[in-house]
């Protein structure tokens, strides 16, 4: 075999190995899917009523406006529990076998993002469902969900590169606690619940242009209404420069000494 | 006699403590090689050099005649290594841990249960093999990690502290295993704070960074 070949069968060595841990605790799962669905209901009764608020526009209700924002969160939330599965890895020394043997480091990084991408995307396709039950009545065709579901594995690379990274960094699960709170509490300072120009000053000015903020805009634009070009290019652009940052650390952290 | 593992002028330090300064040291294939220090002696760390984990800051290792520095790949491919702490995926099964192993070393799904299977019985976890090892008591990890780091039939084997934290019984168990594996033509190279009970080479690193020669040394050759 080639040493291509020899990446490719580590690599879904390493994929299966992670997704088993998924089967094998599906409570990660459950929660994964829970989580997003009780803050969708959460907001759907607390804020519903703000729907007025919201203007005249394609929201016919606010599980349309608001859906996209869970969608993000539960990415996020797929992502932290990446974090900590790389950085139990990491600290109970499974990593440290790994490398004293003839694998590709290149192959335990895709292990972690493949089974992170197909778990993520199964809580997202089955909050979406869920959302659909409780009313979301989303007037995409067939190109705009593919559209949608791109830009969702484009978070979710982006988020998982980032995830990988910081818990191959952290000393201890301890040292994972700010990606945690980012990635789980920077979703609700942006357009998810509330359009950034109901709110003031700085604030605003942040929800307006953090990351999260352009992802949610686009997959909202491409449910329920019309996406901007700008929206979408700006989301892209954070997604892909995040998952080339994230990659690259990744990737530098999986080759230094062990211990450091 | 060919050497398996060869050692020169060895030095490493973090963060400006000197670890290990200067070692010299040679391991004939097929024999067992016993570093013998306290903690903090460096034991460790000349294992994670040797086994590609940790770059030295100077000094030249070749293992299976193999560059640690500058041809990595060539020497894992030599190796197997059992650290001082049990490295096992708790979240598998025993049986599925070794499997997991015999699919990074590429073997044919057959022959990966062959060995799988010979391995659980030869370290006494065969009634074990379905159950979670995050079940596991702490000698059964530490025999499951053994036999993770076998299942790649590797010529050459880094074992840090081997015994440490294992009853009597363990403890014959895996000296009886280290003599049947060099009665193999198997290289072990082990650590230890204990006199081994291996009528073998040893060398031992004092509580002092490790010197380039030490009369135990002397007296070991």
């Amino acid at each position: 075999m080639t040493t291509m070949a020899f990446v490719v069968r580590d690599s879904a060595t390493m994929t299966r190995r992670s997704l088993r841990h998924v089967l094998r605790y599906p409570v990660t799962l459950v929660v994964s899917v829970a989580v997003p669905v009780l803050l969708l209901l959460l907001f759907v009764g607390v804020f519903g009523a703000l729907k007025a608020s919201l203007g005249p526009g394609p929201h016919a209700s606010y599980i349309d406006y608001v859906l996209p924002g869970i969608i993000v969160m539960t990415a996020g939330y797929g992502s932290s529990v990446t974090a900590q599965a790389v950085n139990r890895d990491s600290t109970e020394g499974i990593i440290g076998r790994f490398r004293t043997m003839a694998i590709s480091p290149v192959s335990m990084l895709t292990g972690y993002v493949v089974s992170t991408l197909a778990r993520t995307l199964v809580s997202a396709a089955l909050v979406v469902a869920a959302a659909i039950g409780l009313g979301f009545r989303p007037t995409a065709g067939a190109g705009r969900w593919l559209a949608a579901a791109g830009v969702t594995i484009l978070l979710v690379l982006a988020l998982t590169w980032l995830a990988v990274s910081f818990g191959l960094a952290a000393k201890t699960a301890e040292g994972l606690t700010g990606f945690i709170l980012i990635v789980q509490l920077l979703p609700f300072v942006s357009s998810a619940f509330v359009p950034p120009d109901q709110m003031s000053g700085s604030v605003r000015w942040f929800a307006a242009n953090q990351p999260f903020s352009s992802v949610i805009d686009t997959l909202r634009g491409l449910l329920t209404g019309t996406p901007s070009g700008g929206t979408v290019l700006t989301a892209v652009a954070w997604c892909v420069g995040l998952s080339l940052a994230g990659s690259l650390w990744a990737r530098a952290l999986s080759r230094r000494d062990l211990n450091r | 006699m060919t050497s398996a593992i060869v050692a020169s002028g060895l030095r490493k330090s973090f963060g400006g403590k000197v670890v290990l300064d200067g070692v010299d040291l040679e391991v004939a294939a097929g024999t067992t090689f016993s570093l013998l220090g306290p903690n903090g002696a460096g034991k460790t760390t000349t294992v994670q050099v040797m086994s590609t984990l940790v770059r030295a800051d100077a000094g030249e290792v070749r293992v299976a005649g193999h560059d640690v520095a500058t041809d990595p790949a060539a020497v894992r491919a030599a190796i197997g290594v059992t650290g001082q702490f049990s490295a096992v995926d708790n979240l598998l099964t025993g049986e599925e841990n070794l499997l997991l192993m015999a699919d990074l070393h590429h073997l044919s799904r057959a022959e990966g249960r062959r060995r799988a299977t010979g391995l659980l019985d030869r370290f006494d976890l065969a009634e074990a093999a379905a159950k979670s090892v995050a079940t596991y008591s702490g000698g059964m990890r530490r025999r499951l990690d053994l036999a993770m780091t076998l299942i790649g039939e590797p010529r050459i084997i880094f074992l840090d502290e081997p015994t440490t934290g294992l009853d009597p019984r363990s403890r014959r168990m895996m000296w009886q295993t280290i003599r049947e594996l060099v009665g193999g033509g198997v290289t072990i190279f082990l650590t230890t704070q204990h006199t081994p009970d291996l009528d073998d080479v040893f060398f031992a690193l004092t509580g002092r960074p490790a010197a380039a020669t030490t009369p135990e040394m002397e007296n070991a050759r």
